[in-house]
């Protein structure tokens, strides 16, 4: 019953979105404020029936209701109780509805926080949510119903993908999924301006904050499953560069071009065009990722079970999103007015030149991921596209912007000083050296790319940390003020110092990633073998048995001259069920470098495989990651996105000019 | 010429979409090989071998089931697969030519070294010709082939143990592996 009233909840919804996206739009077309407002309590009442239907597959899932296929499929009964839920996302159908809950919940955010939208702005809005939410809730009922019963019902499930279960996984979707869709909401503001014509500060104000909130989002999404990847496949890689992990990539790339070149919009109402495009294309490589994982028409070791009558739905979906948002843009995008001018070097030529190889770096991105799709497709020879392609193109891109960011961010508006900018950044330049220098040293002439990179991240943060300095006249005025200063410095000056800030941090722990040790040996209990100046003991490996499954649990005991440091435990788990062995990786970090040890296959004479790496500032790959997003929070909560635009005249707090 | 420039976004996506629709087009599946090579004589080969020992050619197992398997050690599929080849090659006794595709001799050597190695015999295909040859679209790529030397199957991506037991195995005894 409660399965039926969720399938139920579902078809309504789509007829509830179907409202949204016609009364609304009419309504502000033809300036009826009755028929505009419908398209707030139909984006409240849209996202009520979706949770309801959320809600009901979950209940399913909970108390794992075999009549139902999708739960059959992707559950068992003697699964802990967080993986029976989280497996509502495991598979196709399910993280669907995890999508279009997503969708809903930000059609609600739109109608509940957007009080202060000029109403015509805030209907379109609202329709075009209302649109993708018809598009997407078509896609469900028609070719992937989670609702679906069994007949008969069988006595018990098929399982979840082992390598699915594990906690980092139970929370992965969920943030990728409201960063990927969170970027609609950019997008229908984009199709709402190019409906009306109009694009100024305000519309550049009303944007950012969604932008940045599904920015932060992806953010925590993308590095979750990077470093999901790390502690479950054993091997110590964190990046593989597979169509699906570039699926998430390339959103967020472009979506940060987007948060940077819509303040310009706001601060100089210019470079409306190309936010615009910013916005539709950010959301549209999130419906193409959706595609290329679910249609099969990629390899990848991710991907969801396919159907190519879902790809082609999801085309044809493609055709009307993206296609029709394109040919708006061609069509209204010539009638914006440019606005203030700026010289080439300026914070306004610094936001375009991060955008320039944003954008460039996501079409690197994109050509390595579909390049074996344009051959197959004319009839070329069949190749592959793997990591060496990725490091040729994209990282020798990324390296100018990172060397732009510091003095980008203290050029001054319209017109900027580049010579005095470099001047002002000599503690940035010496940090750089002296963490160059140092690495060189500690690492006795190590691979000389992974200490320019280190340099670059100093840099950057060096960089960070010198605007920051100088917005608060550090050292330069009496402790006292500076703080004051610190205090009423706008919230989104410190979100941009904490974010580039966590760039640099990510970019030190990948550039370090060079430096790591590793070591790969059959020991037998009672061995040992060194790791980087540790001693790794095997001292049992003892069978035991799990929830669902039974595993091998290795003692490790690592000690450093003589001392003891941890005792670590690296488990093999097989899960009869599917016949499946999984790893289950031992990491002991101190946050500056991990120990990690993963065991591997035993051999006929009673060894273990013990695969040990040690890697330094690995860590800050994800922590870094984590200060962006923290950043983009900290950005979130200034006060000028909570004040309406009309009284954003006087501002309480006097703000100190930018680089002053 | 500034309208054009607006459009040029639109058009760019068209092409992409063709390209789409042509890659989901009916009877063409990239999982799959394409109908051309199932059943057509195996491409000839002759590489080296990994290591010590006689170079590995496509005449050698005339007259025999062959499984060859694409791997590298850049390949996270295929370090996915790796157990399930094991368990074909200890359990199963399943004679595996593993060719190693565009990978450096000393890194595949070391993979195999490290985790084991499930391969009766490794060729080095570090040109990718043999690839290129077979149609490896990605790699991990598998190949049966039998005794007449004809392509049989191919699996694209990691052999999974479904695959093996519902697939792979009936097939290896449908050809009459000894």
């Amino acid at each position: 019953m409660i399965v039926e009233t969720g399938h139920f909840a579902l078809v309504l919804a789509l007829c509830v979105a179907l409202v949204q996206s016609v009364v609304p739009i009419v309504g502000a077309a033809r300036g009826r404020a009755g028929w505009m407002g419908i398209g707030r309590s139909a984006a409240l009442v849209q996202f009520v029936l979706i949770a309801l239907a959320m809600g009901a597959l979950m209940h399913a899932y909970a108390v794992s209701d075999f009549s139902v296929i999708n739960v059959v499929e992707n559950s068992h009964s003697a699964k802990p109780l967080l993986y029976k839920l989280s497996g509502v996302w495991g598979n196709h159908e399910g993280s669907m509805l995890l999508w279009v809950f997503m969708l809903g919940l930000c059609g609600a955010a739109v109608a509940l926080f957007g009080g202060n939208l000029p109403p015509a702005l805030r209907a379109r809005v609202l329709a075009v949510q209302g649109m993708i939410g018809v598009g997407f809730l078509l896609f469900i009922l028609l070719t992937s119903n989670p609702f679906l019963r069994a007949v008969p019902a069988p006595a018990d499930g098929q399982g979840l993908n082992p390598v699915l279960q594990d906690p980092g996984l139970a929370f992965h979707p969920p943030f990728l999924y409201l960063g990927y869709v969170g970027f609609s909401v950019a997008f229908s503001f984009a199709v709402a301006a190019l409906i009306e014509g109009r694009v100024d500060a305000a519309w550049a104000r009303w944007v950012r904050p969604w932008s940045l909130a599904s920015w932060c989002a992806l953010t925590i999404g993308v590095a979750m499953g990077s470093w999901w990847a790390y502690y479950t496949l054993g091997w110590g890689g964190w990046w593989f560069w597979d169509p699906v992990e570039n699926a998430s990539l390339m959103p967020w790339i472009v979506g940060t071009a987007l948060i940077h070149s819509s303040i310009v919009v706001e601060k100089r109402d210019t470079l409306k065009s190309w936010t615009i495009l910013l916005a539709i294309i950010t959301f549209s490589l999130s419906l193409v990722g959706t595609f290329l994982v679910r249609s099969g028409v990629l390899t990848s070791v991710h991907a969801f079970a396919t159907d190519p009558a879902r790809g082609v739905f999801i085309l044809l979906l493609l055709l009307v999103a993206i296609g029709g948002s394109l040919t708006l843009y061609a069509v209204r995008a010539p009638v914006l007015k440019g606005g203030g001018l700026f010289a080439p070097v300026s914070r306004e030529g610094a936001l375009v030149l991060n955008n320039l190889l944003l954008a460039c770096g996501a079409a690197t991105v994109f050509i390595g991921t579909l390049y074996p799709l344009f051959l197959d497709a004319v009839g070329g020879p069949k190749i592959s596209v793997g990591f060496p392609f990725f490091n040729e193109t994209f990282v020798p891109l990324m390296v100018p912007l990172l060397l732009v960011v510091g003095p980008g961010s203290m050029l001054a508006w319209k017109r900027g000083d580049l010579l005095g900018a470099l001047q002002r950044l000599w503690a940035a330049f010496g940090l750089a050296i002296l963490v160059m220098l140092a690495a060189f040293y500690a690492s006795h002439g190590g691979p000389v790319l992974a200490v320019l990179g280190l340099g670059l991240a100093a840099w950057v943060f060096g960089g960070a940390a010198v605007e920051l300095a100088e917005r608060l006249r550090l050292f330069r005025v009496p402790p006292a003020d500076s703080l004051r200063r610190a205090i009423n410095l706008p919230r989104a000056a410190w979100g941009m110092s904490f974010a580039h800030m966590g760039l640099a941090i990510t970019v030190a722990g990948i550039a370090a990633a060079a430096f790591q040790t590793e070591n790969i040996q059959v020991l037998n209990p009672g061995e040992d073998m060194p790791l980087a100046g540790y001693t790794l003991h095997l001292a049992s490996v003892e069978r035991r048995p799990g929830p669902n499954y039974i595993y091998d649990d290795a003692t490790v005991t690592v000690s450093r001259d003589g001392r003891p440091v941890a005792v670590m435990h690296p488990q093999r788990r097989f899960f009869p069920l599917q016949q499946q062995t999984t790893t289950e990786t031992a990491i002991r970090t101190n946050l500056l470098a991990d120990l990690y040890v993963a065991v591997g296959d035993p051999d006929p004479s009673g060894g273990w495989t013990i695969r040990a790496y040690y890697k330094p500032l690995v860590p800050w790959i994800w922590i870094g990651g984590v200060i962006m997003a923290f950043g983009g929070l900290v950005s979130l909560s200034d006060r000028r996105w909570r004040i309406g635009v009309a009284t954003r005249a006087r501002p309480a707090v006097p703000q100190p000019a930018p680089g002053e | 010429m500034r309208t054009l420039l607006f459009m040029l976004p639109l058009a760019a996506f068209l092409v992409l979409a063709g390209y789409f629709a042509l890659a989901l087009r009916p009877g063409h599946d990239p999982q799959v090989l394409p109908s051309a090579l199932i059943d057509q004589p195996m491409p000839a080969f002759d590489l080296p071998a990994l290591g010590a020992g006689a170079a590995v050619t496509s005449a050698a197992s005339r007259g025999q089931v062959v499984v060859v398997n694409f791997f590298a050690s850049w390949c996270v599929p295929c370090r996915i697969e790796h157990p399930v080849l094991m368990r074909l090659a200890n359990q199963d006794k399943v004679a595996i030519t593993g060719i190693a595709y565009k990978d450096a001799p000393d890194a595949a050597k070391k993979l195999l070294d490290d985790a084991g190695d499930p391969y009766a015999r490794v060729g080095v295909d570090l040109s990718g010709r043999t690839g290129i040859d077979f149609g490896v679209y990605g790699v991990p790529e598998t190949y049966v082939i039998d005794r007449t030397g004809r392509i049989r199957k191919k699996f694209v991506g990691p052999l999974s143990p479904e695959a093996v037991a519902g697939e792979l195995l009936p097939l290896l005894r449908q050809l009459g592996r000894p």
